[in-house]
């Protein structure tokens, strides 16, 4: 059986809120999915809701890693179990070292049940695939010792992120707008380190406003969310229309989605207007 | 050693019991009587008083604990922190204000550093230790003061001659036993132009006990002195200190205090610049837990032209425990180019925990730089969950987003086996996090 990441009528709800309103997805392992919607349609929920996030609750529908309940799991657990996000805005760990961070993370993702304390994948072993990951991804070797995205440009964050998901070799992983905030040669320099890390090893799921990142993993499904549904699926072809000629298209098609939108979005404005009052 | 047991708390028949014990010559003798008399005349601080807002005595009893009598036989010597892998010079050892041992290798005695006890230094090298002793330290301050100064006891001595440069450390541990009382005064000399090292740490066991402490470091012309004093008593220990530095032309003094320990702690840290070109860095590092309340009161006092002052304190705080740090930069009329700086920042674990900080500058020149700054935070719970998505455990998460908040007072900590028993101690320490 190839490995599947299945999301099945998934309902999310933030701070009482509903936010996604069922959402089916299947992803095997191999496979580039393309996730695209306007802003505010729930992409990123969806990417919290997968890695755990204990502000994002699941009020019904599963989520599944070849059949086991990822529901039931710890964030730690599932980024051990093979689940990976670049986020969209990355954290920064002031004082932390991105080699120190890294050679962390990889020791508990690799060895899934190694207690805290125990040892940590010998140093030599580690500097050296760091070493040569970052050579792949053409970065300055000077950012293994800088903090975790402390003082980082938003670009610099995001290639950050690249680094992370080269190291920890997640059988899935959500890109979250991994392109945004990054000039022209850059997104091509991603886009093009996804493909060679990611290659068909993973299960990517890429969340894009533009086509750019997904010149070097041509997508096998597109999908589009609206109003936290998604609302139509298709090929790279649609990841195409949808950069050129925005999502006027599918909320004539999807009235119900857009007004769950608009709603959304209305509420969201009327948050904002409390909070300046 | 002479010992006569003192009964019953810190009484005037207590205190003519522990001088007849004492054995010593009659200017020091006349020093103690001054300073009893004086503490006779002053309450126990309380919360009128400025610097004790925050800070209640109330249920202290400075009577149920008393005056260091006979020497406890045999206590078991307790694991130090601050020697893993390092080679010493030397070494002082005091358990309940009772000195235990002294010992400096013969490399450094030929070269005319002693290092002693206090408590025999005055009879045997007083003509070197009288000079300086209280120069550092005001008997009058408090009650605490002049009863350090009246009852000290397992002092320890390091006189460094002019140009003498040591390399390697020397290490000073008090320790306590249940119910004991520690009256260590320690006494730094560096004449001009020398150096060293100084790794000063105590230890407890969990029960109850008393610190009355004083520190003299005194920082001859050109020297350097790198001074570490990690408070790591248990956590029934009452700790109240006056520590203080005078650091004169062209020395240069790293002052970095580990704050640990005790159930509650009253510190006095102050910092004096006498001589011109005069620098000093202060680093603090504070863990608190449980219901510790730990209080310090730094004082950066500037006190002749171009001089410099750079403190750093970060603590961080769990369960119920409380740190109130008290910042002040003073500056004299005459010290002009004056450069000095003052942080204080809090990493607060648990709902319950609290920090107050409450920098000061006191500025009488006008051509001077002093800055200061204190922040106050929770562990943000965003960064929590971007680590654990990465695969590290809530605690470990927790673990590492601490230690990064340390790492840059540790960054200026050049002291590699002080980095590291710090960071463990403190790695010890976190417990699960809500
Ligand atoms: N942590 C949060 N707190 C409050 N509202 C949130 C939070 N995360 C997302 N939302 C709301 O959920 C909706 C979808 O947001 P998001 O998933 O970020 O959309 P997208 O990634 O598609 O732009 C928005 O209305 C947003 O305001
Ligand atoms: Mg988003």
């Amino acid at each position: 059986m190839s490995e599947t990441l299945s999301i099945n009528d998934l309902h999310v709800s933030v701070e009482g809120k509903e936010i996604l309103r069922g959402v089916n997805l299947e992803l095997r392992r191999g496979e580039t999915h393309a996730l695209m919607g306007p802003n505010g349609s729930g992409k990123s929920t969806l990417g919290f809701a997968i890695m755990g996030h204990p502000n994002y609750e699941v009020t019904s529908g599963r989520i599944t890693l070849d059949g086991e309940d990822l529901l039931a799991m710890e964030p730690h657990e599932r980024a051990r179990a093979g689940l990976f996000m670049a986020f969209q805005r990355p954290m920064s760990i002031p004082g932390v070292k991105m080699a120190d961070f890294l050679r962390h993370a990889v020791s508990n993702v690799r060895n899934p049940e190694r207690k805290e304390g125990e040892d940590l994948l010998p140093m030599r072993e580690f500097r050296k695939e760091l070493r040569s990951k970052m050579e792949q991804l053409r970065m300055d070797p000077e950012f293994a010792r800088r903090y975790v995205n402390d003082g980082f440009s938003g670009g610099e964050m995001k290639r950050a992120e690249i680094l992370q998901l080269a190291m920890l070799r997640p059988k899935f992983a959500v890109l979250d707008e991994t392109d945004s905030g990054l000039d022209v040669d850059a997104v091509r320099l991603a886009s093009q380190s996804i493909a060679e890390i990611g290659g068909r090893e993973m299960g990517i799921l890429i969340i894009t406003h533009h086509d750019k990142l997904l010149e070097h993993n041509p997508p096998d499904v597109t999908h589009v969310m609206l109003g936290g549904r998604i609302v139509e699926s298709g090929g790279a072809e649609l990841a195409a229309e949808l950069h050129k000629s925005g999502y006027d298209r599918i909320r004539a098609a999807h009235p119900e989605a857009a007004a769950a939108e608009e709603r959304l979005a209305q509420e969201e404005r009327e948050a904002a207007e409390q909070f300046v009052s | 050693m002479s010992s006569v047991t003192a009964q019953g708390g810190f009484t005037s028949e207590s205190f003519a019991a522990f001088l007849r014990g004492r054995d010593e010559p009659d200017w020091a003798l006349d020093q103690r009587r001054r300073a009893w008399e004086h503490a006779e005349s002053l309450p126990l601080p309380s919360t009128a008083d400025e610097e004790w807002r925050r800070t209640d005595l109330r249920r202290f009893h400075l009577n149920r604990f008393e005056l260091p009598g006979e020497s406890d036989p045999s206590p078991a010597e307790p694991d130090a922190l601050l020697t893993h892998g390092v080679q010493l010079a030397g070494r002082t050892w005091a358990h309940n204000s009772h000195p235990l041992e002294a010992s400096l290798s013969q490399k450094w005695r030929d070269r005319g550093v002693l290092l002693t006890s206090l408590d025999a230094a005055i009879k045997e090298h007083a003509d070197l230790v009288r000079p300086h002793l209280w120069r550092a330290f005001d008997r009058e301050y408090d009650k605490f003061a002049a009863l350090h100064a009246a009852c000290w006891s397992g002092g320890t001595v390091l006189y460094v001659p002019a140009g003498v440069e040591m390399d390697e450390p020397i290490h000073m541990l008090s320790s306590l036993g249940e119910g004991g009382v520690d009256l260590h005064h320690t006494l730094v000399i560096l004449e001009e132009s020398a150096e060293a090292t100084v790794l000063g740490e105590t230890s407890g066991d969990a029960g109850a006990g008393l610190h009355l402490g004083g520190i003299e470091l005194l920082v001859g012309p050109q020297a350097r002195l790198r001074y570490v004093n990690l408070q790591n008593w248990g956590q029934q220990v009452w700790h109240f200190a006056h520590q203080k530095a005078l650091v004169d032309r062209d020395a240069r003094l790293q002052w970095t205090i580990g704050a640990l320990g005790s159930k509650l702690a009253k510190v006095n840290q102050h910092v004096a610049l006498t001589g011109e070109h005069a620098q000093a860095q202060v680093n603090g590092v504070m863990f608190t837990e449980g219901r510790q309340h730990i209080n310090y009161h730094t004082h950066q006092h500037h006190q002749v032209p171009n001089t410099t002052s750079d403190l750093l304190y970060k603590g961080a705080l769990q369960d119920d425990s409380r740190v109130v740090w008290r910042g002040m930069i003073k500056v004299d009329p005459a010290a002009q180019k004056t450069s000095g700086y003052q942080r204080d920042d809090n990493l607060i674990l648990s709902d319950r925990a609290r920090a107050d900080s409450i920098p000061g500058l006191e500025i009488e020149a006008d051509d001077v730089i002093c800055t200061h700054g204190a922040t106050a935070g929770r562990v943000d719970d965003e960064l929590i969950f971007y680590c654990r998505t990465r695969g590290l455990t809530r605690n470990e998460a927790v673990r590492t987003v601490v230690a990064g908040f340390f790492q840059k007072v540790f960054d200026r900590i050049t002291i590699e086996s002080v980095r590291e028993a710090l960071g463990e101690a403190i790695g010890r320490r976190i417990r699960e996090f809500h």
